[in-house]
């Protein structure tokens, strides 16, 4: 088997934060992932999901070496990316990039579309001439579907949806060969988000990139990606094949959370028996010992306050970390 | 039949801008009645906000409504500010996306839930405290002798969502306005809000207006909708035949293009072309031509009126049938 483009192992990512003020000032620590590992192959998309504060952001974020990881180790095609100066780093740059959330406040309001696509050509990829980057970056807007006439203009003159196909392009410009998209569509419309997501795959399959997809809409994930994880608190509770962890949920964490989307289809919405989750995700500072999800879960045991329940293999590419799925 | 709750008629919404005046939602009609739930959907920038704000006179100082509101015999749109007040917050209530802004974190949940009880009922200090209590623990909240006297901050986004829609129900309103009430939540809490907002209604017969951009979350509270474009109505109808048979257009662009957890994977998405027209350069005619793969030389010409299709539903396009 060929080598992984990405190997996560075991990636850990502390943040000290400060509690209290005046005489009751404190720094405590943070555990924003804890101890994650995944592979990713060149050409695949993972779709990571969880709800706000589970550290899927953070996880992006350290996997391009943006955050420091605390322990644990990053491989980039076999060679170590954790730790990295950032001189070192940049090589790498160049075929790892990210799209935001936010379309509009992620591109300088100073700066027109074309400078802000051919800034990583300028940063990262100097010996290129200014002829070339022009005809480059006409390119990669063409290929996102922006108007070659729109070159000279800035963000507040285009609507999200544009925004983001900026964004996209500025990943793009370098030819990478993973593209961390972090909540890529949240920010959008119903109707622009299906362009975005129709781009997304098209350049994934012609351009034959690796995606990680951060998202919290379910439907979303399960339409893009081949892989999906789902975290909770800073772990990993579930890695499965698309079709297999959405047929099949294991972890009664991801089996809660595919069960409280709500079908665009008033027939079966009626007739489904939601059974919601109870209660709300911990606090990070103060997850809950064993098992983070147990307070919340139908299943828990007294097992799970001691004992934190580590991703098996189950067979069929599916890893649980529940200490009662078989 | 009995008449409707709330009839609005001929509803629009003008903002006097540096750029001259604009319109943000341009003859909007429709009726609500008793215990029923209504589902207002569009995307940013449809009007479906500045529709029920306008119903509730709060505009922002530049806006300015014209058109009828007929609730319970009385036009909101004309009432005095003194009128007004007796029915905000008392006959009609409102509760807001973001819950941490529309609390004040000064106040602590007591003092905020027990404002309107004694402004509207003239309870005494005790008695509201007793009914916010009963209020909170209706909605979900354990321990509601302890929390009534914590601050907003305290509390997290969906217990805070809960203490916004408390306090919404507490004078028992006929009407609850609910704009994009789950739209900052995690799932598994909007999940949650979605069931108590369901529980609360059968206990209570309330009608609700929802204002929601979540296709999905209209398909389980709602029992008709209304689809909102560039500021008018452009299709209404009972939840099931919209879903299942949508007869605008863009209705059905919106139904096609999101991704659904039951769909066949692989598919691509439906799209919608182009983007919705910004308020300032909505095009002549119907506001969605440009975008429309039916549009024709009527669709140019005039704005297409929304009329009755079948009963109890209407669409505002030139075409007879949707092909």
């Amino acid at each position: 088997m060929t080598t992984p483009l990405l190997q996560v192992n075991d990636l850990r990512v502390s943040f000290c934060v400060s509690t209290g003020s005046g005489l009751g000032y404190a720094t405590r620590n943070l555990k924003a992932v804890d101890g994650i590992s995944f592979d990713l192959h060149v050409g695949e998309t993972l779709g990571v999901v969880g709800e706000s504060g589970c550290g899927k952001s953070t996880l992006a974020r350290a996997v391009l070496n943006l955050v420091p990881a605390g322990s644990g180790r990053v491989m980039w095609l076999g060679q170590a990316v954790s730790g990295l100066t950032e001189a070192a780093m940049r090589p790498l740059r160049k075929q790892m990039q990210i799209i935001f959330q936010d379309p509009l406040a992620s591109l300088d309001p100073r700066m027109t579309a074309e400078q802000i696509i051919a800034e990583p050509l300028k940063a990262l990829a100097p010996e290129i001439d200014a002829t070339q980057r022009r005809r480059r970056v006409a390119d990669v807007m063409a290929r996102v579907g922006l108007q070659a006439d729109q070159v000279h203009r800035y963000p507040h003159e285009f609507s999200g949806g544009q925004c983001q196909r900026i964004g996209i392009a500025r990943a793009l410009v370098l030819n990478p060969k993973l593209i961390v998209c972090d909540e890529p569509v949240s920010a959008l419309d119903v109707s622009i988000q299906a362009q975005i997501i129709n781009l997304l795959q098209d350049l994934q399959r012609d351009l034959d990139l690796a995606l990680i997809f951060i998202a919290h809409d379910l439907n979303v994930v399960r339409h893009i990606s081949q892989r999906v994880m789902v975290m909770y608190l800073g772990r990993a509770v579930e890695i499965a094949p698309r079709d297999a962890i959405y047929a099949q949920p294991r972890h009664p964490y991801t089996r809660a959370l595919i069960d409280a989307v709500p079908l665009p289809d008033p027939q079966r919405e009626r007739s489904r028996s939601h059974t919601p989750l109870t209660g709300e995700v911990p606090s990070p500072l103060d997850p809950p010992s064993g098992c983070a999800f147990r307070n919340r879960c139908p299943i828990a045991a007294a097992r799970c306050a001691t004992e934190t329940p580590v991703l098996r293999m189950l067979g069929g590419g599916v890893q649980v970390a529940c200490h009662f799925v078989e | 039949m009995t008449a409707p709750l709330l009839n609005v008629d001929a509803l629009s919404v003008h903002f006097a801008t540096a750029d001259g005046e604009l319109c943000a939602v341009d003859g909007v009609s429709f009726a609500i009645s008793k215990g029923e739930t209504l589902g207002i959907v569009g995307e940013s920038g449809s009007g479906k906000s500045q529709t029920v704000l306008a119903l509730l006179g709060l505009l922002s100082a530049n806006g300015r409504a014209s058109g009828r509101a007929v609730f319970n015999g009385r036009d909101l749109l004309d009432l005095p500010i003194r009128d007004l007040n007796q029915v905000r917050g008392k006959e009609v209530s409102m509760i807001f996306q973001d819950p941490m802004t529309s609390l004040n974190p000064y106040l602590s949940i007591a003092t905020q839930m027990t404002e309107v009880l004694a402004l509207h009922q003239r309870l005494g200090r005790s008695a509201a405290r007793a009914q916010a209590l009963q209020m909170l623990a209706a909605v979900g909240i354990a321990a509601p002798e302890r929390r009534i006297d914590q601050y907003p901050h305290e509390f997290s986004g969906g217990m805070r969502q809960r203490v916004m829609i408390a306090m919404a129900l507490l004078c028992d309103p006929h009407l609850l306005i609910a704009d994009e009430p789950t739209t900052a939540l995690d799932v598994t809490v909007q999940a949650q809000t979605v069931g108590l907002m369901r529980e609360l209604q059968t206990q209570r017969d309330t009608a609700i207006i929802l204002i929601t951009h979540d296709l999905g979350v209209v398909a389980g509270l709602c029992d008709r909708i209304a689809v909102m474009y560039a500021g008018r109505i452009v299709e209404t109808g009972p939840v099931d035949a919209m879903f299942s048979d949508p007869q605008h257009p863009y209705t059905r662009g919106l139904l096609t293009s999101v991704p659904r957890l039951d769909e066949i994977t692989g598919e691509r998405l439906a799209t919608i072309p182009g983007n919705p027209p910004a308020i300032t350069q909505r095009p002549r005619g119907c506001a969605y031509r440009d975008r429309c793969a039916y549009a024709f030389a009527a669709c140019a010409e005039h704005p297409p009126p929304l009329q009755t299709v079948i009963n109890g539903r209407a669409k505002a396009c030139h075409l007879e049938v949707l092909p």
